[in-house]
């Protein structure tokens, strides 16, 4: 029989294991990315770190019993009678408001809380601005001050004082009396700098939304979640990037960044007035020789049948002055590819646009096709694009 | 913790153990360890200290940790099964806390070293886990961390499916088949040379096992999958079917505990419960001791506090026992004052369903309010019996086989292709099917070759398979 008191400060199994959890988990998520782009909670986190998202396939499956339909023995405050009730299952699928349910009825996923900036990282791994050009106006320097070097003299304003109590109370420390107090000169630090000029090519995105009565609450959330990471990857990916917003319904116009994804209209839709004002706003403000211009225009494709011919044209202009012009077309939710392709604008795009080169049209019909798209919209590629 | 206060819980601990003695306690030497939480949710959340790495016990780890981080919960003891027993004590409990878990400690001390069903569990385990420990890394060096851990993935899959009384009808024993093992894995220079040695024992081996052993087809069914796959799997490399060996090893060590959880805690409860009450405490000492003993041994609205459960049943047999009625009496013929005789000899025979089946009777099931409760129309939990036998037979059908189902091994060639066809003995509760199939891929991993498994839903018998690439289900 004794009682100890052992070092344990080198145990660190737990620790160790919970990395190697961690490891999976992210694995996980690399696994998931599809389903974690468009996943609500990061798409509305509105500035939140980290958040939860379910993750299938981490859980430690067994063979058990099925918990619903089994029978279980509780215990009471002593008056409970048959026909009481004790609790409620919580409907799989409500809440969410999508249409999954169904196929993952009853799905208990692992809850992963993961950090926007670490997906982010994953999945902007492969994405970059494809066929970026050396521009003329080539400095926007972003210059940038760096502290890098601490001395012994400098500006006052750049006294760094955390280095300069550190050297006080060392100090003293050395002539036997470790405090704060009684600074003198020789305590002093200072910060100094380098100036860092960085060059880079001007880009500019021109982020087009059609926001007709047509596009309902899903194709708008598809819109949004494309645009959230685009954003979220061009500025971290890229120092000088400009991003234009347009919505557009029958008429287009500029908007501010909050407008661009909360604003809610109706009418109906002419694709060609976005692409005009997109023109413009071009000419006046972002010349091709100068900038890399990347337009992208998300839409039903439910374009007024007399504006078709006009549109073509517009984005034959603009795939002509531009980069790349990206277009996204949204279908109703979990519809097929094939339902509805004739008379929307991808197929039109796709039969009738002169310079097919610098084009990309994508189709979305899922919260999952978002991912893909970002990665088609974004991936490396050579000087062919995919058709 | 100050030295003057170790000084203080020295004598405490010498004072408990008289007064357990006193009680006809008889526990292993016990040493105590006063541990920081980060040690004491380590060993809690693995079991046993110095365990292989999983990320599965990572995850446990994270889990356990972040509840005491954010105060909802608190574990307050831990004991390790060995001779000599450990138990740690957490740095930061109050020095009334310590005494209880104390007492509680050897409470479990005494019951692992006394109850029928602990008779063959390894007291040197955490020697033998911590070799494991160490034989796992070496693979995890050989063939890769990932290899290793996705392998053990599979294994703990089926980690329950052992077989409790293993020890009983095991003929070549698990040491001698990882002796034989060792033999293989050797691969020095020169140590082919040894295979001489090594073959001509082996032949004497081979006879005299044909003997003893019936074929591997007779022995069928089997309800001890590891070992049966640890066996028979066609695919198996020699270090797989070693991590497997060691994983049974570990979970036949955990089986009594995972058999005697109610009656266990119940014993500990008890008996801390009087040793306080032994000591000598001042007033608050004793206001503090009550508010930790009611969290203990409360019953948790709508949930079965095991603590509490096997509290009350030993209470009750004792009474029964001190105070028989003269129908027990007369039928009996118990005389009377026989309760804490009669406590002792049940915490030595029973398991937890012994001890529901015989021990829970009408009376406790009334004064606990215990029900049955079930899902109906797939929305609200309700209570759907309060008979006392119903809640009963319920209770014991769910910790039969440790509230797993129980799979059996039918044939190991089906097919006459060396397929896996495996059985779910059905009484009356379906499997979850999206984890059952889940499942089946793991055993696909360790079998390698096509794998069924028999089952009924809907009252239908269904056969689910695996070969690898789809499922399939009639």
């Amino acid at each position: 029989m004794s009682i100890q008191r052992n070092d344990w400060s080198l145990q660190r199994k737990g620790i160790i294991d919970q990395e190697r959890h961690k490891d999976r988990v992210k694995e996980a998520i690399r696994k998931n990315l599809g389903s974690i782009v468009s996943n609500e909670a990061i798409i509305l986190s509105d500035g939140k770190r980290t958040v939860k998202v379910p993750i299938k396939a981490l859980d430690e499956y067994k063979f058990r019993f099925n918990y619903q339909k089994s029978k279980h023995v509780g215990q009471g405050d002593g008056k409970t009678r048959v026909g009481d009730v004790i609790g409620r299952e919580s409907r799989p699928g409500s809440g969410t408001g999508s249409g999954q349910a169904g196929q993952d009825a009853g799905a208990d996923y692992y809850e992963a809380e993961v950090n926007i900036d670490e997906i982010a990282a994953l999945i902007f791994e492969d994405l970059q601005l494809p066929y970026l050009e050396e521009k003329a106006k080539k400095a926007v320097q972003s210059r940038k001050t760096q502290f890098n070097e601490i001395r012994r003299t400098g500006v006052i304003a750049n006294l760094d004082k955390r280095r300069m109590i550190l050297e006080n109370i060392r100090r003293n420390a050395r002539e036997g009396n470790a405090r704060f107090g009684d600074i003198k000169k020789e305590d002093l630090r200072f910060k100094t700098w380098e100036e860092v000029m960085r060059y880079e090519s001007n880009a500019v995105v021109i982020a087009m939304i059609d926001v007709s009565g047509s596009m309902g609450e899903f194709k708008k959330y598809i819109a949004r979640s494309f645009y959230f990471w685009m954003v979220r990857f061009l500025r971290t990916k890229y120092d000088n990037v400009e991003i234009v917003f347009i919505s557009h319904h029958t008429e287009a116009k500029e908007v501010s960044e909050e407008q661009f994804f909360t604003q809610g209209e109706s009418g109906g839709t002419v694709v060609s007035s976005a692409y005009q004002l997109a023109l413009d706003i071009i000419k006046h403000r972002y010349r091709p020789s100068d900038w890399n211009i990347y337009p992208f225009h998300f839409s039903d494709g439910d374009n007024y049948y007399s504006d078709n011919e006009e549109a073509v044209r517009l984005a034959d202009e603009l795939i002509s002055t531009c980069n790349l012009f990206g277009y996204g077309e949204i279908g109703e939710e979990g519809s097929s590819s094939y339902r509805r392709s004739s008379g929307a604008l991808l197929s039109i795009f796709s039969d009738r646009l002169q310079n097919k080169d610098r084009f990309v049209g994508v189709r979305i019909d899922d919260k999952e096709d978002v991912y893909p798209a970002l990665k088609q919209f974004f991936g490396k590629r050579g000087v062919e694009t995919p058709a | 913790m100050e030295d003057r206060e170790i000084k203080e819980l020295e004598r405490a601990v010498e004072q408990i153990w008289e007064v357990a003695r006193g009680f006809g306690l008889d526990p292993y030497p016990t040493n105590f360890e006063i541990v920081p939480a980060t040690v004491m949710y380590e060993v809690g959340s693995y079991a046993l200290p110095g365990r292989y790495s999983h990320w599965t016990f990572g995850k446990a780890y994270h889990r356990m940790k972040t509840m005491y981080d954010f105060g909802l919960s608190k574990i307050y003891e831990v004991v390790i099964n060995t001779n000599p027993s450990y138990g740690f004590l957490l740095e930061t409990n109050s020095p009334i806390q310590n005494k209880m878990v104390i007492a509680h400690v050897l409470g479990h001390v005494d019951f692992f070293k006394n109850n029928s069903y602990f008779s063959k569990t390894n007291r040197r385990m955490v020697e033998s886990v911590s070799t494991h420990a160490q034989r796992m890394m070496e693979y995890e060096f050989k063939y890769g961390r990932k290899t290793v851990e996705r392998f053990l993935d599979s294994v703990l899959a089926i980690e329950e499916h052992i077989d409790p009384y293993f020890f009983i009808k095991r003929e070549v024993s698990i040491a001698e088949e990882k002796r034989r093992e060792e033999y293989r894995r050797k691969d020095g220079r020169y140590d082919d040379l040894w295979l001489l040695d090594q073959r001509a024992s082996e032949k004497n081996e081979v006879a005299t096992e044909k003997e003893t052993e019936k074929t591997p087809r007779e022995r069928l069914p089997e309800k001890d999958l590891l070992f049966y796959i640890m066996k028979n799997s066609p695919s198996l490399a020699p270090w797989q079917r070693d991590a497997i060996a060691m994983v049974h090893e570990e979970m036949e060590y955990f089986v009594p505990q995972m058999q005697t959880k109610i009656m266990n805690e119940g014993w500990a409860s008890i008996w801390h419960a009087r040793i306080m009450r032994e000591l000598d405490l001042t007033d608050n000492e004793h206001i503090e001791f009550a508010n930790l003993h009611s969290g203990v041994v409360s019953p948790q609205k709508g949930q079965l506090n095991p603590y509490y459960l096997g509290y009350k049943i030993y209470e009750d047999i004792e009474r029964r026992w001190n105070e028989p009625s003269a129908e027990e009496r007369e039928k009996f013929g118990r005389r009377g004052n026989e309760g804490r005789e009669k406590i002792f000899e049940v915490r030595e025979l029973e398991n937890d369903v012994s001890f529901l089946r015989n021990y829970l009777t009408e009376e406790l099931c009334e004064e606990l309010d215990l029900f049955v409760f079930e899902l109906v129309e797939e929305e609200e939990w309700t209570i759907t019996d309060k008979r006392w036998e119903k809640v009963r037979d319920q209770l014991v059908s769910n910790m039969t086989n440790f509230g797993f189902p129980y799979l059996q091994i039918e044939d190991g060639d089906y097919n006459g292709n060396r397929e896996l066809y495996m059985k779910h003995r059905y009484e009356g509760t379906e499997l979850d099917m999206r984890y059952a199939r889940k499942a089946l891929e793991h055993v696909h991993v360790l079998w390698g070759r096509p794998v069924h498994l028999e089952t009924i839903i809907d009252d239908e018998s269904t056969v689910l398979h695996f070969n690898g690439n789809e499922h399939a289900e009639d």
